[in-house]
């Protein structure tokens, strides 16, 4: 007869683990979310009556209240109109020559460990790599296209990465199908391989814009100005973007309080463009699965 | 009747690294005819068949010797183009492999790839490779669909419907049959039928009824070597060796 309780000494405990792990595991994601919550909720409580439409179509300015972001914000899109396509070129081509051409071998394991660990080095050390060449052997300054390559570089190693996982997976059994009807190698990968791959690829290079986007250090080491008050016009205009302006008003919200509030102000706008990549890359995700 | 060959293999061998796969064959393949290749799995088959179109290429560390004539010349020759060798000879594999595109893509690929532009060219050629493969009646109202909407025994005629697009001499087979149900697999056969008044067709199969239903010559393999070819009622009635019998009698394999 099977009994209700009791009279299973070991069963009990099991049981009783059972029901613990699951609170503890559910008490972790309390923590997570317990955090985000009030991040979230101090920034959108200090921006409110700051984030308003003056406030995205205004000039920097030192007065609070006249102060906007739309330089900023043209600073960071022109920054990401460079960006995207140098990266998204640079870092599909290394995947393609990585994947398709190289003989799997030690030059390919020597490429792809430092590749892996390429992404890990501190964006600051990118900056830094991104003044020496850009900024000061090319002489490009501080300008929107010394930012745009030197956080290029920063999120390459994202995107080479995503794109070889992309290629990768694209079956065999597929470039087998356009080889034995005589297609090239190139042929092979521009209407096989590509396409199969597409939305892999666009995946992690969107993670890897968001990324950019996000990024401060880089900009700062390569001299970015605390307070510019003109709007950018080329790309050979120094610039600044979101999250250094964020930098700077936090610095300054000790001289002048209302920065802080231009500050979450701006956190909001930098999230919800963050939000907007990474929602689009899930879409993007999802709405190719494979099917083969 | 004087046969006319289209490939005659001489003394043929083929190595992965330092394992011998093919060991001296001597074949010779004969034109509007089907060649089957039956034996044991890891017996060469099927390395042989896809170093007829040099598949075989896209492993590394393939090295060969002797030499397959393919319209008079060896098909190793340096001079040799692989890419035309492999529209000459089109290659129907184990598994279906569409690409995932529509069915109408599909078929059009090679034809694509080697230059033809104009549509209404294009959907010719779609429409006589699909009814050449007999499938035209079944997808001729949804070409625009995905092909992997298709069923398994479709998908594996539509991948016989893209060889025939691009008009190859030869194709070949490498268990074609394996992945499908029976009533998919009786299909095949009717068309393996069909497409040797046009075509010239080597087939791969582990299936021996299959080769004795569908093939004029058959070439029984063992460990990398070829230990009889002939036609394939003298194989299936009186073997000439042993070894053949054994494995035409369900002994081992």
């Amino acid at each position: 007869m099977l009994n209700s309780r009791s009279g299973n000494k070991r069963l009990d405990r099991r049981i009783i683990l059972d029901r613990s792990i699951k609170i503890v595991f559910s008490f972790s994601v309390f923590i997570a979310l317990g955090i985000l919550t009030i991040l979230l909720s101090s920034i959108i409580i200090q921006s409110i009556g700051w984030l308003d439409w003056q406030f995205l179509t205004s000039n920097l300015s030192i007065n609070a209240q006249r102060a906007g972001i739309k330089g900023v914000i043209t600073g960071t899109l022109l920054m990401m109109v460079i960006l995207a396509p140098v990266t998204l070129i640079l870092g599909v081509a290394t995947a393609i020559f990585l994947e398709e051409y190289v003989r799997k071998g030690w030059f390919h394991s020597i490429v792809k460990i430092n590749i892996s660990n390429l992404s890990a080095v501190p964006s600051v050390i990118f900056g830094l790599l991104g003044l020496t060449i850009f900024s000061r052997l090319l002489g490009l300054g501080s300008s929107i296209l010394a930012g745009a390559l030197t956080m290029s570089l920063l999120i390459l190693p994202i995107v080479v990465v995503s794109a070889q996982e992309a290629i990768k997976a694209v079956p065999g059994f597929l470039r087998e199908a356009s080889y034995a009807m005589g297609a090239t190698k190139w042929t092979t990968i521009r209407k096989v391989v590509l396409p199969s791959a597409l939305p892999g690829i666009l995946t992690g290079s969107i993670l890897g814009l968001s990324r950019a986007i996000g990024e401060t250090a880089p900009l700062i080491v390569i001299g970015i100005p605390a307070l510019i008050l003109k709007m950018p016009q080329s790309i050979m205009d120094n610039f600044t973007a979101l999250p250094v302006q964020i930098y700077y008003w936090t610095l300054d919200s000790v001289l002048v309080r209302e920065y802080a509030n231009l500050a979450a102000a701006t956190i909001v706008v930098l999230l919800t463009m963050l939000l907007t990549l990474n929602v689009s890359a899930i879409i993007l995700r999802s709405k190719f699965q494979r099917r083969y | 009747m004087a046969k006319t060959y289209i490939y005659d293999t001489k003394k043929f061998s083929l190595w992965y690294g330092s394992k011998q796969a093919l060991k001296d064959i001597d074949l010779k393949i004969a034109a509007n005819e089907v060649t089957a290749i039956i034996g044991p799995s890891g017996c060469g088959k099927s390395t042989y068949i896809k170093t007829l179109n040099r598949m075989v290429d896209l492993i590394p560390s393939v090295r060969t010797e002797g030499e397959i004539i393919y319209d008079g010349r060896d098909i190793f020759d340096k001079t040799i183009r692989v890419e035309e060798l492999r529209t000459r000879v089109g290659m129907v594999f184990q598994k279906p492999n569409p690409f995932p595109k529509s069915i109408f893509e599909n078929v059009v690929y090679g034809p694509r790839i080697h230059g033809v532009r104009n549509r209404s060219e294009l959907e010719d050629i779609a429409e006589r490779s699909l009814r050449a493969a007999a499938l035209w009646d079944e997808v001729k109202d949804r070409l625009k669909d995905n092909a992997y909407s298709l069923s398994g025994g479709q998908q594996q005629r539509l991948c016989i419907a893209r060889v025939l697009a691009v008009e190859p001499e030869v194709v070949l087979m490498d268990e074609p049959t394996s992945a499908l149900d029976p009533l998919s697999t009786l299909k095949i056969e009717d068309l393996v039928q069909e497409l040797k008044e046009k075509y010239t067709i080597v087939i791969v199969t582990h299936n021996m009824q299959q080769a004795s239903r569908i093939s004029d010559m058959t070439a029984f393999f063992l460990l990398g070597e070829l230990i009889e070819f002939d036609n394939t009622e003298k194989i299936f009635r009186q073997p000439a060796d042993k070894r053949t019998e054994d494995y035409i009698t369900g002994r081992f394999g």
